[in-house]
């Protein structure tokens, strides 16, 4: 396979553009695509101070780096959910990525913060792991954004995200959900501006940028979601997108421009009257918020341990 | 060729010659969700393997509750 742009060695193949790339025009590619969702969305001004939710996986490490390459004045922020040794690990690829470029990690740690841990506290408060982990990051990602006057909040979701949230929101018809499904969100009272500069590319993209970039990611999958429904979607558009190459750019850019606005009336409605938090003083639809009565049910109790294996592996033949 | 899959990590002895697009498919493994690495080096679909390289097959598809 040869280069689109040089005709030199190609190192990825992406069958939506019906392209091959070598690494340079590989990264060039990948500039292109988050500067084209920055502009068109119009994401970032160029004066803004930024604060990336960094995970220490690739989504998160590919648009930190990829802004700071743009231009862009970037701190990340990270959030200890307290699973064992996956978090270690993943704080140590957040932290030596931000030490190895010079760049500011602020980070918050639920267990010594809020009194939980992701897996034990899930389960005192009966939400699913993944559930709870979202709704604990999202508070706290708000509230950095906030307190530290960012003025946007840049999470690492990509094509392959948004497609999956969009699949599992259309089988289920959450149209209130569908109305607020896109790449900005302003900022409103209690909220900061959230934006999502890698929707034009895929996972797949954002892991290679990171390999050929030399950026050390965390591989394994988090212990926790593993047989989650949004996997379950994931793969289900990947089996599409094999058989016909660009079904998920489609299936996501086609609702945003032809559907997404019929049903934004419902997701205004759904975002009015709010009131603060008699906690912490969060939006909320009344009286104390989702993560402070998270933290209420699940603060005080012993963490478990989980099991996580990142490191064994097990051989066998294949002829 | 030795092959590395992740998530769970394991090994795999598989013979070549085969293109990586064919050692995918072998491995019931979906393009679109997968990247290949021979000596750490990133390869596109079309590559030749055969029974001296060591390869990754690393998954790309991560996420929970988003």
């Amino acid at each position: 396979m040869k280069c689109v742009t040089c005709r030199g060695p190609a190192v990825i193949d992406i069958r939506r553009q019906n392209a091959n790339y070598c690494v340079d025009h590989f990264f060039e590619q990948c500039r292109r695509q988050v500067t084209k969702a920055i502009d068109e969305w119009k994401m970032i001004e160029p004066s803004d101070r930024v604060l990336v939710a960094v995970s220490g996986g690739k989504d998160s490490l590919a648009i930190w780096d990829l802004l700071i390459e743009l231009g862009y004045q970037a701190d990340g922020f990270y959030v200890g959910l307290g699973i064992g040794e996956y978090s270690e690990v993943s704080h140590s690829h957040a932290a030596a990525f931000a030490e190895s470029r010079g760049l500011t990690l602020l980070t918050v740690d639920i267990p010594t913060s809020y009194g939980y841990d992701i897996p034990t506290g899930s389960r005192a408060a009966r939400r699913a792991p993944c559930s709870a982990c979202g709704l604990s990051k999202r508070h706290l990602f708000d509230a950095a954004a906030l307190e530290g006057g960012y003025d946007v909040l840049v999470t690492g979701h990509n094509l392959d995200d948004e497609a999956a949230v969009l699949f599992g929101n259309t089988l289920h018809w959450h149209t209130e959900y569908l109305g607020r499904q896109l790449p900005v969100l302003p900022a409103r009272d209690g909220f900061p501006k959230k934006v999502k500069p890698l929707v034009r590319l895929t996972e797949r993209e954002t892991a290679a940028y990171c390999l050929l970039k030399g950026i050390d990611y965390l591989v394994d999958e988090c212990p926790m979601a593993v047989g989650n429904r949004h996997l379950s979607y994931k793969e289900a558009l990947n089996d599409i997108e094999v058989k016909s190459p660009g079904a998920k750019h489609s299936f996501y850019f086609g609702f945003l421009d032809r559907a997404s606005k019929h049903f934004a009336p419902e997701a205004d409605e759904d975002r009015e009257g709010l009131e603060p938090c008699l906690t912490c003083g969060a939006p909320t639809p009344s009286g104390t918020c989702a993560f402070c009565r998270l933290v209420d049910r699940a603060g005080g109790h012993q963490p478990e341990p989980v099991p996580v294996e990142l490191g064994a592996i097990r051989t066998r033949t294949t002829s | 060729m030795k092959v590395i899959l992740r998530n769970p990590r394991r090994e795999l002895d598989i013979s070549g010659p085969r293109t990586v697009i064919n050692l995918l498919a072998s491995l019931d493994l979906n393009r679109e969700a997968h990247l290949v690495m021979r000596d750490g080096e990133l390869i596109p679909g079309d590559a030749a393997l055969d029974d001296t390289d060591v390869i990754e097959v690393r998954p790309v598809i991560s996420g929970g509750d988003r």
